[in-house]
């Protein structure tokens, strides 16, 4: 069902060692050997030309004081040594404060996307296993959220959290007369709220798909067998669903929060390039600091702080996952 | 339910099971499908309606936005920007991805894996990583060759290509993993090249997965904001930038934007649903992995 791509692909059959050992330095056998090569090499190019050489870029130009007036010819840009970093992770001036607020911004947002979104999917893909009338229909329904491109998903929240002529407002303040006077939605503490639901609503399909194919690699036999044994249907899926989907589920949530952490469409399009403080999250920041202020070197020297972040969060994820992989199957 | 009356199967649900499903699928539903009805509802409602409270059905149904909106704001140049530098993106990078997959899939080499594991790491990469750097490179490169490629559709192909193109080799790798190798170890028995093994073998195999791949870089190019709201001016500007353009100082026609919304997400969503077997193979196979 699943193309899962292996890890650990067999050894190419047609290239045995012996072949190998006879090979010899001749025209035929060199355009062999270059052959992948050469079928990697526009990948390889464009690889250079989009990832690698900006990432190089961007490491340098952390260490410049690159601000507007460099825009033109950056070379020419003076160094700033550690200067942008210091500025950055010194927590006690602006700059610096602000970054730390927004790193706890963008954490707590993620935290609770992830969390949110990995119920609900979980939850849908677990009830939606049993087959009952409309269930297809049902499936592709919740998968529109995900498949409309962001910013016609977060504008229209946008619209929906408007003050005055809003769906929310409305509900809350005229259909329930929860509250008197019709609160923001769009600054402020409520913002935050806003942005939560806003991705909620694109992100919890994607858990939903992947739990659901995660489930279909589940053998039936073994529910039969449970069943038998007098287990309820609660039980089955504490008892053999949730354990069975592990493996899944530890990519997802890592997949999931790699993706809230770096989301910049929904509060971009929510907000306008300007955010509530409250909802100010690192890749607005660090966009704030760019292309608003044009501190260049500032953004760039956050972004390189950014990444190292994720980078550790993975590596510890990854590393603590395998762990407990390893020492469950002894 | 009368389902589960009927045959008592050992593993048919109990009632409490059945209504906890009918409750929460209903609740899901309900979330999912709000701001879908707003979208649609709004977008048949007169502008003096949508700026006023919110009723749940129009009033006074009217087509006008969908006419409107078409000469408010430049929405088919938008329309015709988003669609050439999406479908440019992912030929692009659907048949760079092609050769590279091949490479990864049936061929050992020294540097496998360093390019298998920067093509996978760049995709959890933050875009904001990516568009600094290339935009500064972008404007060197105007000017010390006059070559222009901030502000065009050359260059918003270009910075597309940082994330199509991973995901595309990525999921091409795990296609071409999927087809048998006996498959085109027969083949070059039968005396045919590495080239034609390829497009005889391998893409015609693949091919479900090569379509769902362009589908999927499709979609993200086309709900890309990011480098769009920085890599584009006016004449190059793109959907996810230009429908910002519908509030206007003293008003914002929220009709205009939610049709506008409706109409871009069409060919998406459609290609979405039309693709869904596949893209839900392919996109769990590259989330579980």
């Amino acid at each position: 069902m699943v193309a899962a791509p292996d890890v650990t692909r067999p050894p190419h059959r047609s290239k045995p060692p012996a072949a190998k050992a006879r090979r010899r330095l001749s025209w035929a056998n060199l355009r062999r050997g270059g052959l992948p090569y050469l079928f990697l090499l526009p990948a390889v190019c464009f690889e250079l030309l989009v990832h690698v050489i900006p990432m190089l870029v961007g490491i340098w130009i952390s260490f410049k004081q690159l601000t507007q007036f460099f825009i033109r010819d950056w070379s020419a840009a003076p160094g700033a040594g550690l200067r942008n970093y210091r500025i950055a992770l010194n927590f006690d001036n602006a700059v610096g404060k602000q970054l730390l607020h927004s790193f706890f911004v963008t954490l707590s947002f993620t935290v609770l996307v992830v969390a949110l979104s990995w119920l609900l999917g979980s939850g849908a893909a677990v009830l939606m296993q049993d087959r009952f009338k409309g269930r297809g229909l049902l499936r592709t329904y919740f998968l529109v959220p995900y498949a409309l491109p962001a910013y016609t998903a977060a504008i229209t929240w946008e619209f929906i959290f408007q003050r005055d002529n809003g769906l929310l407002n409305q509900i809350i303040v005229h259909e329930l007369h929860l509250t008197k006077t019709a609160p923001f939605w769009l600054i402020g503490d409520n913002s935050f709220t806003a942005l939560v639901i806003t991705a909620v609503w694109r992100t919890w399909p994607f858990a939903f798909l992947v739990v659901t194919a995660g489930m279909q690699s589940i053998p039936g036999d073994l529910y039969e067998a449970a069943a038998i044994d007098g287990a309820g249907v609660w039980q089955r899926i504490r008892k053999i669903t949730m354990p069975s989907l592990r493996p899944v589920n530890q990519v997802l949530l890592l997949v999931l929060f790699l993706w809230n952490f770096n989301d910049f469409n929904t509060p971009f399009v929510l907000f306008g390039s300007v955010p509530p403080a409250q909802s100010n999250l690192l890749s607005l920041q660090i966009y704030d600091t760019s292309f608003q202020n044009w501190n260049f070197g500032s953004g760039a020297a956050m972004s390189v702080l950014l990444l190292l972040f994720l980078l550790l969060v993975t590596a510890v994820y990854l590393v603590a996952t395998n762990r407990r992989k390893s020492t469950e199957h002894v | 339910m009368s389902d589960a009356v009927k045959h008592r199967s050992p593993t048919a649900p109990p009632r409490s099971f059945i209504w906890t499903r009918r409750i929460a699928l209903t609740l899901l539903g309900l979330f999912t499908g709000i701001p879908l009805w707003v979208m649609v509802s709004s977008s048949v409602k007169s502008l003096v309606e949508v700026q006023n409270a919110f009723h749940w059905l129009p009033t006074h149904l009217t087509l006008s936005p969908y006419i409107d909106m078409w000469s408010t704001v430049p929405l088919g140049h938008y329309f015709l920007n988003s669609a050439i530098v999406a479908s440019c993106s992912t030929a692009v990078s659907v048949v760079i991805a092609v050769f590279a997959a091949y490479a990864v899939s049936r061929y050992r080499f020294a540097g496998r894996k360093v390019f298998s594991v920067t093509v996978l790491s760049t995709q959890m990469f933050p875009g904001i990583l990516f568009l600094l750097p290339l935009y500064l490179i972008f404007v060197n490169i105007g000017n010390s060759t006059g070559i222009q490629l901030s502000d065009t559709r050359l260059g918003l192909i270009i910075t597309f290509l940082t994330f199509t193109l991973p995901f595309s080799i990525w999921m091409l790798v795990g296609y071409f993993d999927s087809i048998p190798r006996d498959l085109d170890e027969a083949a070059s028995v039968d005396g045919s090249g590495p080239i034609s093994t390829l497009f005889k073998i391998l893409v015609p195999a693949a091919l479900p997965g090569i379509v769902t791949v362009a589908v999927y870089s499709f979609m993200t190019a086309w709900g890309e904001v990011l480098f769009a709201s920085v890599m584009t001016d006016d004449s190059t500007r793109t959907l996810a930038v230009g429908l910002r353009d519908y509030a206007s100082q003293n008003d914002v026609y929220w009709n205009q934007i939610m049709a506008a919304s409706l109409v871009v997400s069409i060919p998406v969503v459609a290609g979405f649903l039309l693709m869904q077997k596949y893209l839900i193979a392919g996109l769990t196979a590259g989330a579980v992995k």
